[in-house]
């Protein structure tokens, strides 16, 4: 196994000689800061706005993780419901893979009308919806694709259907799941903003983005991506621990 | 007279009934093995011999005609957990360490954690896989996740094992290894053995009978008794080894013959 050190220095040599690179081409060509501010302007930005984009971070994570943690709870448990009774699965799965082609993101405006456009919920839903499909339909795979000899095996021991989904159809979706997890939590932070572009408070990212933008202050603009990248970034790292304490039995493999 | 192991009567298997896929996949077969017998069905592939076992386990239900396991029902049989099963995939759980895989049929029965770890220990001895039962499957090469298999399927002591080519995907060396190990457990435990295979060698080396398969409709061809004594690795080089494997080849080259 290689060491913490060398898995960590390639990326980050990586990352910096890429801002490296952005801020000596910026100034080099001499790219108008409007079109793209250098990341030393971008940096000031955010030390200079810091007080108001914490809020604005602080809010847009907490609509993010309610909306997270709402749409993988109802995705998992679904996918359980739905394996547990044939029938129901075989009647919902088509209908969740067609709402799921649907772009969700298109509801946030009806949501504003059920929840009301101040109403957090109303951003929060866009998430659930979003975050929803990839776990269910992940779960769902990962309860029904059990090996056919380990059922067999089940069935000679006169197991139950209970008992082979306590003892093999859950252990075996639980990769299943960890994966859709580190799917859904960038996601989430993608869906909160978008719904916030569709009207909510003017203190979270979405309006500070467009807000700035419209005032021309793009290195503020910036800033404020930078803090939902954060937020993104980190929901990612959260969910890819998970998966490394949720699947001790895999064999050791490095992720992205 | 003892009740036999297994007793099949006028058993017969189509696939797909009243269809134009319709497959006849066994007919007309009647055999009956004796407790502590170690029985091998061997025949040239699509002879259902896979079948014939899934029926023995109750995976499957016969078209018509009658199977018992230790007279009862198979269908009773396997509710009351006669039979140990092994795979030609060792079909362990990923997710479970080496003991725990052991112990699963244990739990199933609701055995207490120190019953079970205590014949976990045992049945990982038996097998010689001491000192591996904190280890993950993935970590175990093909022989030993096998042998894992073979510890389960025996954790609970049943009197009958049923085998569908549990060595079929290993290498030869490790094949012929596992095949002296098997004689030796199921001398140590007097079990009795079905085993499903298409290798004459190892049917021959294993059994007290052959059951030589035709296929397309299956029916038993012949049964061929084996006596080799006690078997070592030597046995495979003895005249009466060579004897009874031509035997076997024989049949089965009859078989051929019928259909070309």
């Amino acid at each position: 196994m290689r060491s913490r050190v060398e898995t960590v220095w390639p990326p980050l040599a990586f990352g910096v000689g890429f801002v490296g690179l952005w801020e000596g081409a910026v100034t080099v060509f001499r790219i108008r800061e409007f079109l793209l501010p250098k990341p030393s302007s971008i940096w000031e930005a955010l030390l200079r706005e810091w007080p108001s984009l914490r809020i604005a971070g602080w809010e847009t994570g907490q609509i993010a993780v309610a909306g997270l943690v709402v749409g993988v709870a109802s995705g998992a448990l679904l996918a359980l419901v739905t394996t547990r009774f044939t029938g129901f699965r075989d009647s919902l799965t088509p209908m969740a893979v067609a709402i799921n082609a649907t772009p969700i993101i298109a509801l946030a405006p009806i949501f504003n009308a059920w929840f009301g456009l101040t109403d957090p919920r109303s951003n929060q839903a866009v998430v659930v919806a979003v975050v929803f499909f990839p776990v269910f339909i992940n779960t769902a795979r990962g309860l029904t694709q059990v090996e056919t000899s380990h059922l067999e095996l089940m069935r000679s021991l006169a197991a139950s259907e209970w008992t082979i989904l306590t003892r093999v159809r859950i252990p075996n979706a639980i990769p299943f799941f960890v994966t859709s997890l580190r799917l859904a939590a960038p996601l989430s932070v993608i869906a909160a903003i978008v719904a916030e572009y569709f009207g909510g408070p003017q203190n979270r990212i979405g309006p500070v983005i467009t807000q700035n933008a419209s005032f021309a202050r793009y290195d503020n603009a910036w800033a404020a991506i930078v803090v939902a990248s954060a937020i993104g970034l980190g929901l990612f790292a959260l969910a890819t621990l998970a998966e490394r304490y949720a699947t001790p039995w895999k064999e050791p493999v490095h992720h992205p | 007279m003892s009740v036999p192991a297994v007793s099949i009567g006028a058993l017969d298997m189509t696939f797909n009934a009243g269809t134009r896929s319709e497959v006849t996949a066994l007919t007309s077969i009647d055999l009956d093995i004796e407790p502590g017998e170690f029985v091998s069905l061997i025949g040239p592939s699509g002879c259902g011999k896979s079948t014939l076992l899934r029926i023995i386990a109750d995976l499957q239900i016969p078209t018509t005609g009658t199977v018992s396991v230790f007279g009862k029902a198979a269908h009773q049989a396997r509710l009351d957990r006669d039979y140990g099963m092994a795979f030609q995939r060792a079909a362990l759980f990923d997710w479970r360490r080496v003991h725990a895989n052991v112990e699963l049929p244990l739990e199933l029965i609701g055995w207490s954690k120190e019953e079970r770890e205590a014949r976990a220990r045992e049945m990982l001895a038996l097998v010689k896989l001491t000192g591996f039962g904190d280890h993950y499957p993935w970590q175990l090469s093909g022989g030993m996740q096998q042998r894992v298999a073979i510890a389960r399927a025996l954790a609970f002591r049943p009197k009958l094992l049923l085998m569908d080519e549990p060595f079929g995907a290993l290498d030869e060396m490790t094949r012929e290894h596992m095949q002296t190990e098997l004689l030796r457990i199921y001398g140590e435990l007097g079990t009795t053995v079905v085993f499903v295979t298409h290798s004459i060698p190892e049917a021959v080396f294993l059994s007290s009978r052959v059951v030589v398969l035709s296929a397309r409709p299956g029916t038993i061809h012949s049964i061929i008794g084996v006596d080799l004594g006690s078997r070592d690795e030597d046995t495979r080089e003895h005249a009466d080894f060579f004897e009874k494997t031509t035997e076997v080849r024989e049949a089965l080259r009859e078989i051929e013959g019928d259909h070309t």
